[in-house]
């Protein structure tokens, strides 16, 4: 079975966010108001290839743990979507 | 003695690092390729600065799946030296042989200056040759240079001397003023907690020859050989 995922990964609560802040510095120049908090993670999509929806899950967690992301800095969350009729 | 030299797809420091060890210090060094897994025969390795894998993904995170890490991390548990500069520190901290990790600068800009790094701990092997508290001056050449760690790991480092130099101004003084990265307190260059493995931001290869501004980088270059010189060759 072919798997698509999509791995998100965002900085830590109370990792400084310097691109963030930047971009809501921005918005807050243009005008608009009520916006705050803007954190910039990344969005990575993947097809994998795996006989069952929990072992595409363990891959994907355990790529999202040793590559995807840095624990140091980052966590990540991921979704998963059996692709049918695709092989 | 021997040094090498690790160059990835995209370092662009090598040529730097090379010839401050063999042709300024007169050291035998060799450049070591990505590919390498025999480190044999070498008493120090470092890391050179530039871009591996071109900062893809995270800098440094793709540099320290190569084949030659696994024998760095070998290397560096039989107790060889092993020096990162700048992207180097990042590869380092991301193969998890430094504690950490470098993000993008606080100002979001790239930054080419000359730096002062007051030293904080001068009993190590890549400090023996400084005094505690002074004042190298060393450029700093980087966009993703600020250091981060959480608040338990930086109690570690500085409980146990981890932290090696500190961002300072001209008096040595420690301020914000004289922080080019945002890193938290002011931190430049730290070692593992065994003292073999250490990473640093600023290019102490850019800093060996007096017709480039500087010749501190010496220093440390200095101190890795007296260092392995009070010991039997090779690891």
């Amino acid at each position: 079975m072919l798997y698509r995922a999509e791995v998100k990964v965002v900085l830590k609560p109370g990792v400084l966010d310097p691109q963030g802040r930047t971009v809501e510095n921005a918005v807050k120049t243009l005008g608009y108001e009520g916006v705050s908090q803007v954190r910039i993670g990344k969005c990575i999509a993947l097809t994998v290839e795996a006989a069952s929806q929990e072992q595409a899950a363990a891959l994907v967690e355990e790529l999202g743990r040793r590559v995807l992301s840095n624990p140091v800095l980052e966590t990540f969350t991921y979704s998963l979507t059996a692709q049918t009729g695709v092989r | 003695m021997r040094f090498g030299v690790v160059v990835f797809p995209g370092t662009n420091c090598e040529f730097d690092t090379y010839r401050a060890l063999g042709e300024v210090l007169g050291l035998e060094v060799a450049y070591v390729w990505h590919q390498e897994r025999d480190l044999s025969g070498l008493d120090g390795v470092i890391l050179a600065g530039g871009f591996s894998y071109g900062d893809y993904l995270r800098t440094g995170a793709i540099a320290r799946f190569s084949p030659v890490m696994a024998s760095v991390a070998e290397f560096a548990e039989r107790g060889g030296l092993v020096m990162g500069i700048c992207n180097g520190f990042q590869i380092l901290c991301e193969a998890g042989l430094l504690p950490g990790a470098l993000q993008r600068n606080n100002h979001l800009q790239f930054r080419c200056a000359w730096s002062y790094l007051r030293v904080e701990n001068n009993s190590t092997p890549f400090t023996n040759q400084t005094s505690q508290g002074q004042l190298l001056r060393i450029p700093v050449n980087h966009g993703e240079g600020n250091y981060f760690a959480d608040p338990e790991t930086l109690a570690e480092l500085n409980r146990h001397g981890q932290v090696l130099f500190r961002y300072a101004d001209a008096e040595g003084r420690i301020t914000d003023e004289a922080n080019p990265n945002g890193s938290v307190e002011n931190i430049a260059g730290i070692c593992n907690r065994r003292g073999n493995v250490m990473g640093m931001m600023p290019h102490p290869e850019r800093a060996c020859e007096a017709i480039l501004g500087s010749e501190d980088g010496k220093y440390l270059f200095m101190s890795m050989v007296n260092h392995l010189k009070g010991r039997a060759a090779c690891v």
